[in-house]
């Protein structure tokens, strides 16, 4: 600084703070900073005529203190105009180069979002377990808890309590598979219901659960047969239990499974541990029933789909589980999970299910 | 069962189409599987045999017939004539026969066409009763009547065109198995009346028939025994019943066993003939000795078991009761007289006589699931009648009937009972008329409301209110029942433990692992494959007695088998990348064989005591989470800015599933090294929470990988889930942090370790060491070499300090990794690397 203050001017004309020398120094500062094509070219135009040191414009304010007083408000007033004008330029250039830059780099900087950006592979849930998960929710929103049993169960479980004693009839068709050693009872439990048995013995009355899982049957694996499949059991045990209770549940939970609009049936069946006894047919969630829709592959063109069996629980099996089945009453439910997968999604191997080839599961999703 | 509109529509005049029946039968509760329309036989006409030539050929001559098939219009030749070739021998010129024209079709789906054969055009085929499916007569050509006229349709002129019901009689109801019993239910169902054939007739009173005694009259209450002489059982069964007997799917053998095949399908009643010739001594219905044998009639030799009932005369056993009859007294061609049998046989009795001897008949399944024991005179007497049509038998005037029948059973039924569990109104006289459809006498007691039942003969399984409030709503319509849902009581959820598994299971598939279901059956090998030690739990796998195969007879004591198997099979089908879990029980035997346990009654509440001895007969059955992954764990992908080639799994990836797994629920595994089989014994971790054992990851052991042809290095884990939620379960609810609004002090240390040391010990040593002031710790270097000496290596840690209060200052923080530093070197010698 002391270097510039040793050198005043006089303010005469021909001065650096006389209006013509002043508009010079804009003018060129102007161009200068116009003329600048990048953010460093523009740096030295600042330094330049800007704010730098040797800035004509910077050397005149230091020319200002060497006016005479009446001059100075003038000349000061000029040399500020002068100056806002090339600030203003500079900073407007500036945004002009930044802007600029800032697209070329982006540009620059641009990738292929298209490329793959998998760090984990894919995983998936089984569609039997997220089927099961959505039916017992349907029936835990309606107050049922879940219950549970081993899936290899005794025979008095399995059968007798359930009003098959070892001579009924209905046993042949369980194709049952009994472990070692043999007299002991021990069986692969043939269907969800000894959970009910279970359920009834473990929680104070009224007891309404829905109790999913595995069971067995003697049979070897192909296109519609599988040794292990899953069930869904319902059951529900209170004073005034009616079948109509029992459709109405059945409807709740056909719409669950199949969508909303769909009729149900009963027709009156067999099964050793309901009196009466009834088989659930749902109507066709692909052709709804109607003929001039057919064929149709999900029904083969009856209209309706065999769901499961059901009825009012026996008072055998409320009598084994000592439940007055004067006082109260209850109905059971159960139906496969393998064959409402099958429909709902068109599943033409029941083996498919056991199988674990991961191209099977994964179109299913994580949440179903 | 396969029942015959036109059988049917004989004791059911005015009976509607067979699909109207159909439906109303499966409306009341039975279910018909198919509607068959039977006897068509379009194209086949009658034709008369004009000329025969004999046609020599290699084996056996055949015959070039000509036909006419239409009536000769007079001042033309012949139109309907043409050339059959027929291999049959038994029609003459002028004979009317079965002509199946060009065009047609044959039960079975025989096509007839027209065709060059024995040097001839054949221009149609005469038809055998069997070729036109309405008998088992294949030796020769059916011949029709004389005044059969000329190219008439031979399905109507034999009144053939019918329709066959397949009805899937329910175990409960026996008597569906007949056409009276599905006669009466049509009848029902459709609102017409109906003449029960098996109503008591006049029949032959009770006399001197055939000696019969009955030892055992528990196991045989009802014993009707007729004799017919003069049979001539060489005779064949009329078209009419030979018809019968085929649609109803069994083959017309001989008179006599046609007869009593045509009584058990029209009433029920299961019946058996004995040559009276081979007969020896008087019949004795008796439970079997030990040492008995019986050569049935399927020709198998059979010892008898003590239990068995047999039906025996002076030379031992010569039935099985209600099963099968023996050779030793079987009919055949050359029998003139006859006993027959009409017996009622006990279910049970029967049903285990057939299951002990792998022996399932007509008649054992009729009477295991209940046969009226009121109809036995009244089929006997029907088979009397049907001998003398069908093979010229008379019988002799005395019956034999020996009946020990009980009581019948009585119902005290509340009329409201159908009202209390339908959910609708079903009014008294309602109830009363549909109980009296069924066949049941209704009477009032001297309860008020409450009448009393007594239910017919042919429905044993009528036994109890609940019997009879089917009936009337089955009858009614369970259409007619009304929708109404039940009001529940707040229920609460899923418990932890079941949102704890959904959790598991979700937070593995979205860590990119595939659920798998696979079957639980093993092969005895599976424990040495694995490389189990001896008294390992997993070696202790419990065995099916009767295997669906022999190689997988055993169910599964851990999960890895079945994964490794599903591994392999997507592996095998071109998926090389694989990561899979599974979650479900698995089983292990009890450490002492399970004895019986005595089953509680079923006629009360069973003790908790006796629940526990049940419970404690079953195996162990613990439910597990397991894993296996091979091939790339990342795939393919951009990484570090550019496309990187993927990662393959290690043992790394195996502990983290598992790690995964456990934070699902809020628990956080430590890892020690462990020798586990079948993990590879330097690679394989125990995972612990709280030091409880929860299970082990890692690589497998390579020659567990190599004997189940799974891809080298593959890596699995396995955790049992009923740690993990106890685990999960002792946590408690989660207490706050406090976040801490002060700067931290990051310090590093480098420490140098025997390189057998494993860094959790290091990093438990530090962090108990550096103590509450400890807000992170990471390792992020590991350094072998000369530098640290052999057999050494230096872990360097980073440490972040922090205080909750305060800002620290330097020296209170290197006060703390002194602190830290000084732990680790007393606990694993480890010392600052230089």
């Amino acid at each position: 600084m002391t270097e510039t203050m040793t050198d005043p001017q006089p303010a005469a004309a021909g001065g650096p703070l006389d209006p013509s020398s002043l508009a010079a120094a804009v003018a060129e500062a102007l161009a200068t900073l116009a003329a600048a094509t990048d953010l460093t070219e523009l740096a030295a135009a600042r330094a330049a005529h800007v704010d730098g040191r040797s800035a004509p414009l910077v050397l005149a304010r230091q020319k200002l203190g060497s006016l005479p007083r009446e001059d100075r408000a003038d000349a000061g007033r000029r040399l500020n105009d002068a100056l806002a004008t090339v600030r203003d330029a500079h900073t407007a250039r500036l945004a002009e180069l930044t802007a600029e830059r800032d697209a070329r780099v982006l540009v620059e900087e641009r990738v292929d979002v298209t490329m793959p950006t998998r760090r984990r592979p894919v995983g998936a849930r089984h569609p039997l377990a997220v089927l099961s998960e959505r039916l017992v929710d349907t029936f835990v929103a309606m107050g049922y808890e879940v219950a549970e049993g081993p899936e290899l169960e005794h025979d008095w479980f399995n059968f007798e309590a359930l009003n098959m004693h070892p001579d009924h009839p209905a046993r042949s068709e369980h194709d049952t598979l009994y472990v070692e050693p043999e007299g002991a009872g021990r069986v692969m439990r043939t269907h969800t219901s000894p959970v009910q048995i279970r359920a009834l013995l473990s929680r104070p009355l009224p007891v309404y659960v829905v109790a999913p899982g595995r069971t067995y049957r003697n049979d070897t694996v192909d296109a519609t047969h599988s040794p292990v499949f899953g069930q869904l059991e319902c059951l529900a045990v209170d004073e005034g239990i009616t079948m109509a209770d029992l459709r109405g549940t059945l409807a709740t939970f056909a719409a669950s499974l199949f969508g909303t609009g769909l009729a149900t049936r009963l027709r009156p069946s067999f099964f050793p541990f309901t009196e009466p006894s009834a088989e659930l047919d749902v109507q066709c969630f692909n052709c709804r029933g109607e003929a001039s829709r057919q064929p149709c592959r999900v029904c083969s063109d009856e209209g309706w789909i065999e769901l499961g069996g059901c009825g009012m629980v026996d008072p055998n099996v409320l009598r084994a589980v000592g439940i007055d089945a004067t006082r109260y009453s209850g109905f059971a439910f159960g139906m496969g999970l393998e064959r409402a997968a099958m429909m709902r999604h068109g599943v033409r191997e029941i083996r498919d299910f056991v199988d674990g080839d991961v191209r099977f599961s994964l179109p299913f999703g994580i949440e179903g | 069962m396969l029942i015959l509109m036109s059988w049917l529509r004989e004791h059911v005049p005015g009976l509607p189409p067979a699909r109207a029946v159909a439906d109303a039968l499966i409306r009341a509760g039975f279910e018909v599987e198919g509607v068959e329309a039977v006897g068509g036989l379009a194209g086949v006409v009658v034709g008369e045999v004009t000329s025969i030539e004999v046609v020599a050929a290699k084996k056996k001559n055949v015959r070039w017939c000509q036909v006419r098939v239409a009536e000769p219009v007079t001042g033309e030749t012949d139109p309907g004539s043409r050339g059959v070739i027929c291999g049959a021998f038994n029609f003459e010129v002028g004979d009317r026969v079965a002509v199946a024209l060009p065009g047609a079709v044959l039960p079975g789906g025989f096509e007839i066409t027209a065709r060059k054969t024995y040097g001839h055009v054949s221009d149609g085929m005469i038809c055998s009763a069997r070729e036109l499916g309405i008998g088992e007569d294949h030796d020769g050509i059916l011949i029709l009547p004389k005044d059969a006229p000329l190219g008439a349709h031979v399905a109507e002129l034999l009144d053939l065109v019918d329709d066959v019901l397949d009805i899937a009689v329910t175990p409960d109801r026996g008597y569906g198995l007949s056409i009276r019993g599905i006669a009466r239910e049509a009848a029902t169902a459709s609102g017409l009346p109906f003449t029960d054939p098996g109503s008591p007739v006049g029949t032959a009173a009770p006399g001197d028939g055939y000696p019969v005694t009955v030892e055992d009259t528990a196991a045989c209450d009802r014993y009707v025994a007729r004799v017919i002489t003069g049979v001539d059982l060489a005779a064949v069964t009329p078209l009419r019943w030979a018809r019968r007997l085929t649609l109803s799917g069994m083959r017309p053998i001989s008179a006599a066993v046609d007869v009593t095949n045509a009584v058990m399908l029209g009433l029920g009643q299961p019946l058996h003939a004995f040559d009276r010739a081979k007969l020896t001594g008087p019949i004795v219905v008796r439970r079997a000795r030990a040492g008995e044998r019986l050569l049935t009639l399927d020709g198998v030799d059979r010892a008898l078991d003590p239990e068995d009932l047999v039906i025996a005369d002076d030379s031992g056993p010569i039935a099985l009761a209600g099963v099968m009859g023996g050779a030793s007294t079987e009919i055949s061609e050359t029998t003139a007289d006859i006993v027959l049998e009409a017996a009622h046989f006990d279910p049970v009795t029967v049903a285990r006589a057939a299951r002990r001897h792998r022996l399932f008949s007509e008649a054992s399944r009729r009477f295991e699931r209940g046969v009226d024991p009121a109809l036995a005179p009244v089929a006997a007497e029907a088979a009397v009648r049907l001998f003398g049509e069908l093979a010229g038998g008379r019988a002799e005037p005395g019956v034999t009937d020996v009946d020990h029948r009980g009581e019948p059973v009585t119902v005290a039924f509340p009329l409201a009972e159908p009202t209390r569990l339908g959910g609708r109104l079903y009014p008294d006289e309602v109830v009363r008329a549909r109980l009296a459809e069924v066949g049941c006498a209704v009477e009032d007691s001297d309860v008020p409301g409450v009448v009393t039942v007594t239910p017919p003969s042919w429905r044993p399984d009528l036994t109890r209110p609940a019997d009879l409030v089917e009936e009337v709503m089955r009858l009614e319509g369970y259409d007619t029942i009304p929708v109404t849902l039940p009001r529940l009581p707040a229920g609460r959820g899923l418990t932890p433990a079941q949102r704890m598994v959904r959790a598991i299971s979700r937070a593995l598939a979205y860590d990119g692992l595939t659920e798998v279901m696979t079957l639980p059956f093993v092969g005895a090998g599976v424990a040495d494959a694995l490389g189990l030690p001896e008294d390992d739990r997993r070696a202790a796998a419990v065995r099916i007695a009767n295997p669906i195969a022999e190689d997988a007879a055993y169910l599964r004591t851990t999960l890895l088998p079945g994964l490794f198997d599903a591994a392999a099979r997507n592996i095998g089908r071109g998926q090389a990348d694989v990561a899979l879990f599974e979650i479900g029980q698995v089983f292990r035997e009890l450490a002492a064989p399970a004895a019986p346990v005595p089953t509680p009654s079923v006629l009360d509440r069973p003790s908790d005591g006796q629940v526990a001895a049940l419970n404690a007969a079953l195996p162990e059955q613990p439910r597990r989470v397991a894993g296996v992954l091979a091939g790339l764990r990342e795939p393919a992908g951009v990484a570090g800015g550019a496309l990187a080639g993927g990662r393959r799994a290690d043992w790394a990836d195996a502990v983290e599933a598992a790690r995964v797994a456990a934070r699902a629920v809020g628990v956080e595994l430590t890892a020690a090294p462990d020798e586990h089989a079948p993990w590879h014994p330097g690679r394989c971790a125990a995972l612990r929470a709280d030091g409880e054992l929860v299970g082990h990851a890692g690589e497998l052991h390579p020659r567990v990988v190599a004997h189940l042809g799974l891809p080298e290095r593959s890596v699995a884990f396995e955790l049992g889930l009923e740690e993990l939620i106890e685990a999960a379960a002792r946590r408690g609810p989660v207490t706050a942090p406090v976040v801490s609004q002060y700067p931290p002090a990051d310090r590093d240390v480098a420490l140098v370790v025997e390189a057998g040391t494993p860094v959790a010990q290091v990093t438990a040593a530090l962090r108990d060491g550096a103590g509450e002031l400890l807000e992170s710790l990471t390792l992020f270097d590991v350094f072998e070499g000369a530098q640290v000496g052999a057999g050494r290596r230096s872990l360097a840690f980073g440490l972040r300090l922090r205080a909750t209060d305060r800002t620290l200052t330097a020296e209170e923080a290197n006060g703390v990794r002194d602190a830290a530093v000084a732990e680790a070197t007393r606990r694993t010698g480890a010392s600052l690397r230089a």
